[in-house]
């Protein structure tokens, strides 16, 4: 019995990672062709298995492409929504956990219902905003649609609403304010969530696609996801070139998530509310 | 005296720590929820003005028959996506949680992985596997058509193969709910039915899919509601061809509003598809919350 239960275990294992691997196949080949020449590529006798380490494409990629200055442009977009969606988020839920004020409810209501607006939905008017403001083709553009994210606040609520209120007496006792609780009290007893938040947050700014693509419309101004599209049109098929820039975009994201994946995995539990 | 000033200074102190959210949620969210609505009864270009034009671009969606294509398009693609990769995370989630400690991290980091791409990432290297001349897919789509096929280019394919590359970059999400849904249910349940002598298949049915019901509502109605809200992928893969068989109502907002100057259209068919995901996602979420309790 318990032979047969070891060996049933090994042979899931076994087929459940060969088709992990089968799953992320695709990833491999586009490392496999990046590092061909564009020539052995397309050749009939191209197989499988890598069979050159041509770095070629890559150095093409960084410096006959904008990538650099989209790679910027993504960083510097993403901290800035990520940092300011963390810090209103955690203020307003703050008020929302442990304050009273008039309206607190009909924001909360707000804040939930807001949840099922499609953002998609509001793209014109947006833009004629942006335009308005002057912010087309501009960071500041690209970044304030990007800073409404309701769940961030729904998550550090429910964390809020379980912190101790023993926990609040000696900061009061000295005289500390709200403002005091909120960041010596409830941010370092909430770091854990907080990184989650801040690293899907991060992610989910990284990989926007449709408002950057429509905001911006200068080459120098794109993000990555955007800006990869372009190369496409300026080579024409060079597909070894176009996987380096693929992986090239994708990169900081990938080891992001390899570095935090227990985190990135906490966080989408939580945000989607089956983990509290 | 002093308690009624503390008390407004509380309120102080409570507005000035939403104010930030607030005022950014007025600006970019409220305000262009109240325009899409204003600018559908216009017939204002995308950027200045225009005139009150009553219901007519609505009477004229109502004619459109791209609008009617793209409908039967968006309800096709949720067809082909919803189900399948409910199924598909379901079983990966099974076998996942199954395996030990390092072994899952493992697994788990394979399939999630397309997850976290951009879609431009995702669609580029999909659209490599699967170039007509040179994919390495092309020969496995030879065995069972018998020819190799342009599936961006060809009004049959066209579909199926965006839902594929949907499925294969989200599905990780997918995953992940059905494993925490997995490790909300109590292990003392199974030992608990298996004194009972349950047999496995037993087990499933009447401990994991019961209890993992919740966890599956909640994955459909994301899922439908994300899907509907597709974009990206049949811009970069086949904007919207061949002959309109991939146009979506996204696409169309695009189209009118950037390409052919037409905002208020544009903010119509906004509205359009902002109700039907309202409608949808309530509709479902109740009829799901309604069956969970049956069982």
């Amino acid at each position: 019995m318990t032979r047969q239960r070891r060996f049933e275990n090994l042979a899931l294992t076994a087929i459940t990672l060969l088709a992990g691997l089968i799953w992320i196949f695709p990833l491999y080949w586009a490392f496999v062709t990046s590092i061909r020449s564009e020539n052995r590529v397309v050749s009939e006798a191209a197989g499988l298995l890598p069979d050159e380490f041509n770095l070629s494409s890559y150095v093409d990629a960084l410096f006959n492409t904008s990538l650099i200055d989209w790679y910027i442009n993504s960083i510097g977009t993403s901290v800035i929504i990520t940092a300011v969606v963390l810090l209103t988020g955690m203020m307003c839920a703050y008020a929302l956990s442990q304050m009273e004020f008039p309206g607190r409810r009909l924001l909360y209501g707000i804040v939930l219902a807001s949840f099922m607006v499609p953002a998609q939905a509001l793209v014109v008017p947006q833009f004629v905003l942006m335009n308005d403001l002057d912010l087309i083709n501009r960071w500041g553009g690209i970044i304030l649609p990007q800073l409404v994210v309701p769940v961030v606040i729904i998550v550090y609520k429910q964390f809020f609403d379980a912190v101790p209120k023993e926990m609040k007496e000696a900061v009061v006792l000295d005289g500390g304010g709200d403002y005091t609780l909120l960041f010596k009290v409830y941010l370092p007893l909430n770091w854990g969530i907080t990184t989650a938040l801040g690293i899907i947050t991060f992610i989910m700014s990284w990989n926007a696609f449709l408002w950057p693509f429509l905001v911006i419309t200068t080459e120098d101004m794109m993000t990555i996801p955007v800006g990869i599209t372009q190369v496409n049109d300026a080579f024409g098929v060079a597909y070894a070139r176009i996987m380096s820039v693929a992986l090239l975009a994708a990169a900081p994201v990938v080891i992001a998530y390899l570095i935090f994946q227990k985190r990135v995995t906490e966080a989408v539990m939580i945000s989607s509310g089956v983990k509290g | 005296m002093a308690m009624i000033r503390n008390r407004s200074r509380h309120r102080l102190v409570a507005y000035s720590l939403i104010l930030p959210f607030v005022a950014i949620f007025a600006l970019v969210f409220a305000y262009p929820v109240i325009e899409v609505v204003r600018m559908s009864f216009t017939d204002a270009p995308l950027i200045g003005g225009g005139d009150w034009v009553g219901f007519d671009n609505y009477a004229r969606l109502l004619s459109d028959k791209l609008f009617y294509k793209s409908l039967v398009n968006n309800g096709y693609f949720v067809l082909l996506t919803v189900i399948p990769t409910t199924v598909i995370a379901l079983v990966i989630a099974l076998a996942v949680n199954r395996l030990s400690g390092r072994m899952q991290a493992l697994a788990l980091v394979l399939f999630f992985m397309p997850y976290v791409l951009p879609v431009s990432v995702v669609t580029q290297i999909w659209a490599w596997m699967l170039d007509f001349q040179f994919g390495i897919l092309q020969p496995v789509i030879e065995f069972f058509t018998g020819k190799p096929v342009p599936v961006f280019k060809n009004p049959f394919w066209v579909m199926p193969a965006v839902a594929v590359v949907t499925i294969w970059w989200t599905n990780g999400f997918n995953v992940l709910l059905f494993l925490a849904g997995l490790r909300n249910i109590p292990e003392e349940l199974y030992e608990a039915a298996k004194l009972d002598g349950a047999t496995r298949r037993q087990l499933f049915l009447r401990v994991t899919w019961p209890l993992l019901w919740p966890v599956t509502a909640l994955v459909l109605t994301l899922q439908l509601i994300l899907q509907l809200k597709i974009f990206d992928q049949v811009y970069l893969l086949s904007e919207g061809g061949p002959f309109n068989s991939s146009y979506v109502l996204l696409l169309m907002v695009y189209r009118e509003a950037f390409q052919l100057n037409h905002g208020g259209y544009a903010a119509a068919i906004s509205l359009v598809l902002f109700l039907i995901i309202v409608v949808i996602s309530v509709l479902q979420f109740q009829i799901l919350r309604i069956g969970g309790k049956d069982k």
